[in-house]
């Protein structure tokens, strides 16, 4: 290291003198994680995009969606993103309190937001519209069932991260990985904004 | 802008060679960049509802674009306010990502569409002989 180090006063060097960030090496990976996350959710909305009117004779999107259900929806997963948001600025200024008052908002909102959807789920597969009635369905129940999956790991993710806060408090480690929850949570609102605009209020004008 | 401390040598080799930010600033919003975002996000989510739930326009066509267009636009809108992109992030590594995402992402929507799409009108008619002999 010393040996480097003389050399790198004389010639500069471009790799050891360095000064590496960890915390947002990070949020690059992580960054590209949720682009990898992005060409999935883009392999099943194609798939929604190309099946979405083989109805196999069954029900269509105009006879099966409440658009009253997907706006309340669609505005609980708004009011948590924002709310979380919330709770980053919290963060920065070292209020653990408040960070975690938002991060509990922010969980009842996500909690809500897959009641509705587990409620619209049962209430399809009630009336005989499950995934194996046509391909509309099965390709509307992947593609939705998949973000609701997302959305309920980011809960289990935000109740494990509330107990870390609790127990060690705002340090960096626990900074870093609220901020990566953070960017999976508002991106989950931004594949959102493509379901509600392409699967149900499109599917709904027919 | 980085908290670490540098040698006086390492430090002027530094910002010769490195003189873009680390952007650790930019990671974060304020109030009023939330709020600013939250409100276009409610107004960009209101219209297409409106639209549909009223019936307020004629055109079905007219009606599904202006979904995509608002669509899109709030998917911006996130992206900035929300998740705070900017060309300047990780010395612009995150939307390096993010336009190639953006790539696949169109091909791969695109190119299904346009396939299948074609698969679908160039299949040969069944005539009366070949429906009774389908499984």
């Amino acid at each position: 290291m010393s040996e480097t180090q003389a050399v790198s006063a004389e010639k500069p060097t471009f790799y050891l003198t360095e000064d590496h960030h960890p915390e947002n090496s990070t949020m690059l990976g992580f960054w590209i994680y949720l682009m990898s996350d992005c060409l999935m959710f883009a392999v099943l909305f194609a798939t929604y995009a190309v099946l979405g009117r083989n109805y196999a004779a069954g029900p269509s999107p105009a006879d099966l969606f409440d658009l009253q259900l997907v706006a309340i929806n669609t505005a609980m997963l708004l009011f948590s993103s924002i709310t979380y948001g919330f709770a980053m600025l919290r963060m920065e200024k070292g209020d653990k309190g408040g960070t975690l008052g938002w991060l509990v908002l922010t969980l009842m909102f996500g909690l809500a937001f897959l009641g509705i959807e587990l409620y619209e789920f049962h209430h399809l597969i009630h009336e005989g519209a499950g995934p194996q009635r046509s391909a509309f369905l099965s390709a509307f129940f992947t593609l939705v069932g998949t973000h609701g999956l997302h959305v309920t790991f980011g809960c289990i993710w935000l109740v494990t991260l509330m107990v870390q806060v609790m127990q060690h408090g705002l340090i960096e480690a626990n900074r870093r990985r609220l901020m990566c929850l953070s960017m999976f949570w508002h991106f989950l609102d931004v594949v959102w904004i493509g379901v509600f605009s392409l699967v149900y209020l499109i599917g709904v004008l027919g | 802008m980085s908290s670490h401390p540098h040698a006086p040598a390492q430090e002027s080799a530094h910002n010769t060679h490195h003189g873009h930010s680390h952007g650790h600033e930019a990671a974060h919003g304020t109030f009023k960049s939330y709020m600013t975002g939250f409100i276009l996000s409610v107004i960009l989510t209101a219209i297409p509802f409106w639209l549909v739930m009223g019936d307020v326009l004629d055109s079905k066509a007219l009606t599904a674009g202006l979904i995509m267009v608002l669509g899109v636009v709030q998917i911006v809108v996130h992206m900035i306010y929300f998740l705070h992109m900017n060309t300047k992030s990780e010395g612009g590594w995150t939307m390096l990502a993010l336009i190639f995402t953006i790539i696949i992402v169109v091909i791969a929507l695109s190119g299904s569409l346009w396939v299948m799409h074609h698969l679908n009108t160039n299949m040969m008619p069944l005539n009366p002989e070949m429906m009774k002999n389908m499984p």
